[in-house]
């Protein structure tokens, strides 16, 4: 199994720690992970993004142009990779601020509102595990107990009294998922 | 103890320099690479180890710090990125010349001039070549994945004393900024002042410990019959090294028609272009250096008797092909592809490029 | 009486150090630096540290100091020795570090080395040669280069509109808080080298402390380069350099010097 992931938003909205903990949880399940971020100049004030691949073999390019999911948090990434998914691919997207929903037929279409249920949980820093959440039921590569596993990795010990409040958020992502099209 | 942890190539290579028993770092900030200095300060190593880090004023006096500590017999490491590293070439030289071990990590972006802080292989010429003023060579170690920015601590050591000679590890921000899972090493016991006395006292200029003569750290014979003889040495190294210490990687090769060399973070790349090509129907191996210098030769020059032709996949305007050119002595045609400034070619690019470059229809 | 009586040990007075080597000097004849070379030698056997001591020469007519003094030394490149030192200290906090630096190297191509060597309190001894001049590339003019003062890349003597004023690099670090010892002495009389000893011992003493950097200045003389002979060179010293590199103690257990 290999599943090449690119999730993307604007800086700010946890895109990258979303990939870390995702490839953590691969780790948790012994499969090699990459994680490749858009850095620099992209990066300031403007989009983020970050290409993860889970895979039961070693993994060739870290960096792709063609992905089998992809997590969609902004227009602009709306813009520039609902055309970068493989046919029969998944596409994920938060509708907040999306002017332009996605039009391809021949893919997987789910929404999942994590502005709004993060905000209503009255925290907006978990906005990516809601998100999270989502891909998971979108796409249940990983298991929830790897997920929380790489938290706990990818987190500081200090912080670790947060996870609970992020196993929700994820909890809430997962039951929240919205399907457009399935194919 | 050995762990495994997802970590960042610059990240991963501070620590496996911790863990390598490394005596000294000295730097200074450049993206894409400034992680390195950043990782170890936070680590406190001085506290986990005694290695000591020192942020530099410049490039220039990091280097200069290494060549210091490197003439103690000390483990000692520097890493920039490639203005910086244009900054050290002085110092590299002076290091080579001395004849000190040391290692050098250069994350690459692209140039020339203050260029991009994208990923690069543009600095191939000035690594495999010698970079400074001389006649020199580096010992050059290419990873391709964190595992290897890892792993090649410790192998870049072991070459740099086994030769007393600087050691390149040359990657680019592609590896230094992407996280992989990587599987740390137990941590090595830094030599003891007594130890390296006792290992180095024939050639280190740690103090004349019990009344030794004098040692002498130097690069300048003014005799130019010295000078020969100095050069010489060098080059005998470098013979050996080739005999010695070669390493590449092939990926496919065994039913190859067609063949793609590449090295670093473009070996990943071409990689999957491999499995593409192969589901196309076309038989694609990758020749993987892991040193570019010493460089494969003779296996390059060996598997033109199986392949009908060699596309060079480098992040620069074509500066490897040079040496695949040489290598097999146009047995076969060999073409490169790649892209510049910071773009990162794209593995159906390099399949384009393979298909319309050497094996046409 | 008999020579060999003249050689009896106990009338020897002066014995040169087994800390100086047996090859020939190459600097010219009346030079400064044979006795600057002494003097650090000297401080060096009567501390009893040789085993603990690693000198660092730069490019510069010094650049063969290791061909002289008798114990461990590294050549640097250009202006590069306090990055060296500073290489060699971090890594053997206990040694006794020194660099041995010209003008040119120590205030033109090897300022930031000496500044941030410096201004990082460094636990090393820098000496410092000042001649006004690049006497190992041929007399060309030096950061110390005095105002009006010819040289073979100031023929005409150096105007100060179009090539800078000399500059007090020595007071320049004094101001630094990582700076514990500075001193301005000189070579050219006995009266004057048995002060230079002094500061030179005060220095490499003061490693011990792990107080700071310790800086002497040694303001000597060219007489190749100032295309004079000995005599007339070191009056010309006196007469001239002295006036604006004055001499003395600038900065003692990390105070400056109330003047």
């Amino acid at each position: 199994m290999t599943e090449e992931i690119i999730i993307a938003g604007f800086g700010g909205q946890g895109v990258l720690s979303m990939g870390k903990i995702l490839a953590y949880s691969g780790i948790m399940q012994d499969q090699e992970v990459s994680w490749m971020p858009s850095y620099g100049p992209e990066m300031r004030g403007g989009t983020a993004n970050v290409t993860v691949i889970l895979s039961d073999e070693r993994i060739s390019s870290p960096y792709l142009t063609i992905f089998d999911t992809a997590v969609i948090l902004n227009q602009q990434s709306m813009d520039k990779f609902e055309k970068s998914l493989k046919p029969g691919g998944t596409l994920i997207y938060d509708p907040n601020g999306i002017s332009h929903h996605p039009t391809r037929k021949d893919i997987n279409i789910y929404r999942i509102e994590g502005s709004r249920l993060a905000a209503e949980m009255g925290n907006t820093k978990i906005f990516n595990m809601v998100i999270l959440g989502g891909f998971l039921a979108a796409r249940p590569i990983v298991k929830i107990e790897n997920v929380i596993e790489g938290l706990k990795k990818s987190l500081p010990e200090r912080y670790h009294k947060l996870i609970p409040l992020n196993q929700e958020a994820i909890t809430k992502g997962m039951d929240s998922l919205e399907t457009v099209q399935t194919i | 103890m050995a762990e495994l942890k997802l970590m960042k190539g610059n990240e991963a290579i501070a620590e496996a320099a911790i863990r390598a028993g490394v005596d000294a770092y000295f730097g200074y900030p450049i993206t894409p690479q400034s992680e390195v200095i950043e990782y170890l300060m936070s680590e406190q190593p001085e506290h986990r180890t005694g290695m000591v880090v020192l942020q530099a004023e410049s490039e220039v006096a990091a280097i200069n710090m290494v060549y210091g500590a490197a003439g103690t017999g000390k483990k000692v490491m520097t890493s920039s990125s490639s203005p910086g590293i244009s900054l050290k070439q002085e110092g590299i030289s002076y290091l080579a010349g001395a004849e000190l071990p040391a290692v050098i990590l250069n994350v690459v972006r692209g140039g020339p001039g203050l260029g991009t802080i994208q990923p690069s292989q543009a600095d191939y010429f000035q690594s495999v070549k010698g970079g400074g003023h001389g006649d020199y060579r580096l010992y050059v170690l290419a990873p391709a994945s964190v595992q290897e920015m890892a792993d090649f601590v410790d192998d870049a050591f072991e070459m740099a004393f086994k030769y007393k000679t600087p050691v390149l590890i040359l990657s680019d921000g592609l590896i230094g900024q992407m996280m992989e899972k990587v599987l740390l090493k137990d941590q090595k016991a830094r030599l003891t002042d007594k130890e390296l006395q006792e290992r180095h006292g024939d050639w280190a200029t740690f103090g004349r410990v019990g009344g030794r003569e004098r040692n002498i750290i130097t690069s300048l014979d003014l005799q130019s019959e010295k000078m020969e003889n100095r050069v010489h040495r060098l080059m005998a190294k470098y013979k050996r090294m080739e005999e010695e210490d070669l390493r590449f990687e092939k990926i496919k090769c065994d039913d190859a028609d067609y063949l793609i060399v590449a090295y670093g973070s473009s070996a990943r790349i071409a990689q999957k272009t491999v499995d593409l090509a192969r589901a196309k129907g076309h038989k694609v191996g990758l020749l993987r250096p892991i040193t570019l210098f010493p460089y494969p030769k003779k296996e390059l020059m060996e598997m033109t008797k199986q392949v009908k032709g060699i596309l060079s996949v480098e992040l620069n305007m074509g500066q490897m092909v040079e040496d695949i050119r040489l290598a097999v002595e146009h047995k076969v045609p060999v073409e490169h592809f790649g892209r510049t400034g910071g773009i990162i070619h794209t593995p159906e690019e390099i399949l384009k490029a393979l298909e319309e470059k050497i094996i046409k229809g | 009486m008999d020579i060999k009586d003249i050689i009896k040990p106990e009338n020897q007075v002066y014995k040169k150090t087994d800390l100086m080597t047996e090859n020939a000097l190459s600097y010219c004849p009346g030079c400064g630096h044979g006795t600057a070379h002494r003097l650090t030698m000297e401080v060096v056997e009567e501390l009893g540290i040789k085993e603990d001591t690693i000198g660092v020469a730069p490019v510069g007519c010094s650049v063969l100091a290791y061909d002289f003094m008798n114990v461990d030394m590294q050549q640097a490149a250009h202006g590069r020795a306090p990055a060296l030192a500073t290489g060699i200290s971090r890594t053997w906090p206990d040694k006794y570090v020194f660099t041995y630096q010209g003008d040119g190297d120590l205030a033109a191509i090897g300022t930031a080395e000496t500044i941030h060597a410096c201004n990082r309190g460094e636990n090393i001894v820098i000496i410092f040669i000042n001649n006004g001049i690049y006497g190992m590339t041929g007399g060309q003019m030096a950061p110390t280069t005095l105002p009006g003062m010819r040289s073979s890349t100031s023929p005409y003597g150096r105007d100060v509109r179009s090539m800078g004023s000399p500059i007090k690099i020595t007071e320049l670090i004094s101001n630094l808080p990582g700076v514990y010892f500075v001193s301005r002495q000189a070579v050219h009389t006995p009266k004057h080298v048995r002060k230079a000893k002094k500061a030179i011992k005060q220095a490499f003493e003061n490693v011990k402390l792990k107080k700071g950097l310790s800086f002497v200045e040694i303001v000597s003389n060219c007489n190749s380069g100032w295309k004079m002979t000995p005599n007339d060179a070191n009056k010309w010293l006196e007469e001239n350099m002295l006036d604006f590199y004055q001499l003395g103690d600038i900065k003692i257990d990390g105070q400056l010097v109330q003047k």
